[in-house]
């Protein structure tokens, strides 16, 4: 437990990505079996201990610590695990600036305030293995006594693990049982550790990671060279995706490439193998428990890649914007009411397997003609083909794409019509052929530090546009779009234009103009001025203009979709 | 004993001693003072006359021009005292930073002790902290929470040093409080055998030289101004917590960032920091540090003055003792210093 302690705590307090890939490689190598599988899992919140919840430790706290004295830290602390962590009891160790004096006797429970009876009668009725136990507790024997634990013996159980470690194991023992962990890592940062530790195909690990659980020794036994790569037949398992460029070159011969619209809404692989219908985002994540009824009526025996939209009524029971497809992300229960309003259904561009039979290694033309027989095999109020644009030549196509007025139009896919399906991003194959960016005039209101390199400067900007009774209001927050010498003028800018400083954020003198582009803009409750942009970015620094003549919240109104 | 209700008054702004018309660390000049240490949330410029250490005076006349010489102002060593209006005052050793006391009042009858900041783990800059026995004992509570248990410092010191060597390319930046952090740490590294140049910000120079001149040995110390980048790899660096992301730092050799102070025992706040090694260093007592020593000091009535009073007061009452919160203002630097 103590090295997967220290794993977490040095995740928690490591801001760039690479640092935190380095920690955890080297914790992959270097950690024995299967301790390292169950903290990966721990880490990409992959386990569930029904027994053990946030309610119970508060509980169990309640009968080492007193209510009040408990209350007042969990407002301090401000989270559970780290509370219970930090008060847990280390009865009969030495106060460190004196020997021999003990905590105990005037700590916490052993002073004149004793626990009600009755919580002490229950933790004396479980036996147990003594507090010390044998060595050191491995994460391992961790998960295994929670995994048996049940509800009436669970607070004892944890009680006895609790009692076994240091403040920092206990934390990590408490994020292990209750999830949250917090220490950014997603499941594909994880598997890129795992690629990176044993030296392995990237691809290979995503593919075999969603068909082994935790704590995964066969893709363990894999990567070490132990074992041969784990047979995958009939298991839903993930493919990773084939990715796009954005399209840089003057013109393409669309005798080449087939055209198609990029839609505004999540990719996906739906994947039926043995008898499991899987739904996974574009970084593997398996997103089925968000879409119910996706799964429910995916019944074929296939891998189908497209996008994942939301039907709007605005657009005539066409797609919506990204916008209504966002209240159906990131649940794990989806209420009957969301289904409702916003229903989701799949725009299917590619089939990557059928009946067993792996397509990815033919040319896309041919992948696309199984496609257009497959999709009517599939319920079409759920399913639909996502359609071939028909342009004379580039130029048309060109025109269309320019014409396009669709929400949930983002631009125009181009595929090179010969081309196998293969993972990741590969040159001339796939291209992406966004529209056109939107842009406005804003006025820089706050400033906020960056992480990592850029710690010392102000690198997040705040910008506003002006309401109708002349007041200025936050329409988005860039960092970035500008160049490291533009970082530097507007590093300074910042510091000499501070008016009030709240923590890492300064606000600023109202006076810089920042041309900001964006992709689209929507209507958001979350801000004052009721907008919302994506993908916001720095596109010139304005200092030629005055702020007075930045746009109005009525002009970005009017380009609301 | 309810005497002392009658000659001694708290107030928000510091602790009135009537017979002697004597404030203790007032938030706002007055025109006699005894002073329990140099922090500025304690110590303030412009009163009329200053009582304190020798140590706290050398202190606030680097901070702020305090005459020393003067005759009204007085240092006085730990034992010695002083009396003025029919109360006996004295100080006595707190453990806090190089010259930081408590205040022993005695009159009528009755002990009244104030500790200023206090704590109990050793600390090679300063005398150990003393048990005066008293009728009230006057506290603080920064760390007035069961959550607050400061790691014995030599494990802290180790994982600097640890962090240092692991990176020999980076720099290990350390936030630390410019009274008393910095040198403290200084002086630990040297205990735990760093003998490298330890490099500071020019913030720190004049404290680390009053504390040297008061015999602390810090070894060799350098101002990064006047060093090359390529001479900081692989080494410690010493500038207050707010330089710590400031363009100061970016002279430095790709440093980590430590802050070593009690709040970094708890997560959040020290991610808050951007603070890549939390180094859990505090010159205040923690929870145990608290408790034990009411329980050691064993007094009729306790006051608290600052801090998780109510976490204290809760323990307090748990444990039947008598105790109220004063509710003093101003003492707002603790978030640095702790």
């Amino acid at each position: 437990m103590k090295a997967f302690a220290a794993l977490i705590d040095r995740l928690i307090y490591t801001r760039s990505r690479n640092s935190k890939l380095a920690l955890i490689v080297d914790y992959l190598r270097h950690t024995p079996d299967p301790d390292r599988g169950w903290a990966i899992a721990a880490l990409t919140e992959s386990l569930d201990f029904p027994a053990v919840k946030a309610a119970m430790v508060r509980a169990l706290l309640a009968t080492r610590v007193e209510e009040e004295l408990f209350r007042l830290s969990r407002h301090f602390v401000g989270d559970t695990a780290e509370t219970a962590a930090l008060l847990w009891p280390e009865s009969g160790k030495p106060l460190p600036f004196r020997e021999g004096v003990g905590v105990g006797s005037i700590g916490l429970a052993q002073g004149r305030w004793t626990p009600p009876a009755a919580t002490r009668e229950q933790s004396s009725q479980v036996s147990l293995p003594s507090p010390e136990g044998e060595g050191e507790l491995s994460v391992s024997q961790a998960v295994d006594a929670l995994s048996a634990a049940t509800r009436s013996d669970a607070p004892a159980i944890l009680a006895s693990l609790l009692d076994r470690l240091d403040a920092d194991g206990r934390y990590a023992l408490l994020k292990l049982a209750l999830g949250g962990m917090r220490v950014g890592v997603s499941a594909r940062l994880a598997r890129q550790a795992f690629a990176q530790a044993f030296d392995v195909p990237i691809d290979d690990v995503e593919e075999l990671w969603h068909a082994i659980p935790p704590p995964y020794a066969p893709l363990f036994a894999w990567g070490e060279g132990r074992a041969e790569r784990p047979d995958l037949k009939d298991v839903a398992f993930f493919r990773p995706f084939m990715l796009a460029h954005p399209l840089e070159e003057e013109s393409i011969d669309l005798a080449d490439y087939a055209a198609e619209w990029k839609w505004d809404g999540i990719r996906v692989q739906i994947v039926r193998g043995g008898s499991a219908t899987r739904i996974y985002s574009r970084g593997g994540e398996e997103i089925s428990a968000a879409f119910p009824e996706l799964v429910a009526a995916f019944d074929q025996e296939a891998v189908i890649d497209g996008e994942l939209l939301v039907r709007g009524e605005v657009q005539g029971g066409e797609a919506a914007s990204f916008n209504a497809l966002q209240q159906r992300l990131g649940r794990k229960t989806v209420p009957k009411k969301m289904l409702a309003d916003y229903p989701a259904f799949v725009r299917v561009y590619d089939l990557l397997a059928i009946d067993g039979n792996d397509l990815r290694p033919l040319p896309w033309t041919e992948r696309r003609r199984q496609l257009e027989g497959f999709v009517p095999r599939l319920a079409d109020s759920h399913f639909d083909l996502s359609q071939i644009i028909e342009a004379r030549d580039f130029d048309d196509l060109a025109q269309r794409r320019a014409g396009a007025r669709d929400a949930a139009i983002e631009g125009v896919m181009l595929k090179r019509r010969d081309a196998p399906y293969v993972a990741g991003r590969r040159a001339g194959l796939w291209y992406k052929w966004k529209r056109d960016p939107l842009t406005a005039d804003c006025v820089m209101m706050y400033a906020q530090r960056g992480n990592g390199r850029r710690a010392s400067f102000y690198s997040d900007y705040t910008f506003g546009c002006w309401s109708d009774a002349g007041e200025l209001l936050p329409v988005g927050k860039a960092y970035s779009g500008f160049t490291d010498e533009e970082l530097k003028w507007l590093d300074k800018f910042v510091r000499d234009n501070t008016l009030n400083r709240f923590g890492p954020v300064r606000e600023v003198e109202k006076s810089l103009v920042l041309e900001v582009a964006f992709d689209s803009i929507h209507s958001s409750k979350r801000h004052k001025s009721g907008l919302a942009m994506r993908f916001p970015r720095i596109a010139r620094i304005r200092r030629d203009k005055p702020a007075e003549e930045a746009d109005r919240i009525a002009t970005l109104l009017a380009m609301v979709t | 004993m309810a005497k002392a209700k009658t000659w001694i008054e708290p107030h928000p702004g510091g602790i009135y001693v009537k017979p002697a018309d004597l404030w203790i660390d007032p938030s706002r000049p007055v025109e006699r003072a005894a002073v329990t240490h140099g922090h500025a949330d304690h110590a303030r410029s412009g009163h009329g006359a200053v009582f304190a250490t020798p140590e706290t005076l050398a202190i606030m006349a680097l901070r702020y021009g305090v005459d020393v010489a003067a005759s009204h102002n007085r240092g006085f060593a730990y034992g010695d005292g002083f009396e003025l209006g029919g109360v006996r005052f004295s100080f006595h050793p707190a453990g806090h930073v190089l010259g930081s006391a408590q205040i022993l009042m005695e009159y009528a009858g009755e002990r009244i002790v104030v500790t200023g900041d206090y704590k109990r783990r050793s600390d090679p800059t300063c005398k150990p902290f003393e048990v005066v026995p008293c009728d009230i004992f006057i506290t603080e509570a920064t760390f007035g929470l069961p959550v607050f248990r400061h790691p014995p410092t030599a494990q802290e010191i180790a994982k600097l040093i640890g962090a240092v060597r692991a990176e020999p390319d980076r720099s290990v930046l350390v936030g630390a409080y410019a009274l008393g952090k910095a040198q403290r740490v200084i002086a630990e590294l040297r205990g735990a055998g760093w003998d490298a140049p330890i490099y500071i910000h020019g913030a720190l120079e004049k404290m680390c030289a009053l504390y040297a001149g008061h015999g602390v040995d810090l070894g060799e110390l350098r101002l990064v101004s006047e060093a090359d980048k390529a001479e900081m790899a692989g080494q410690i660096i010493l500038a207050p917590p707010s330089a710590l992301n400031d363009r100061w730092s970016r002279r430095l050799p790709d440093p980590v960032t430590a802050i070593a102070s009690g709040w970094m025992r708890v997560r959040q706040r020290a991610r808050q920091r951007m603070v890549e090694l939390p180094l859990v260093i505090s010159d205040h007592a923690d929870w145990d540090e608290l408790t034990t020593t009411i329980a050691e000091v064993n007094p009729g009535e306790t006051w608290i003055t600052h801090g998780s009073e109510d976490g204290l007061l809760r323990w307090c009452e748990l444990t039947q003792r008598k105790a109220r919160a004063l509710h003093l203002v101003g003492r707002d630097l603790e978030e640095e210093e702790a």
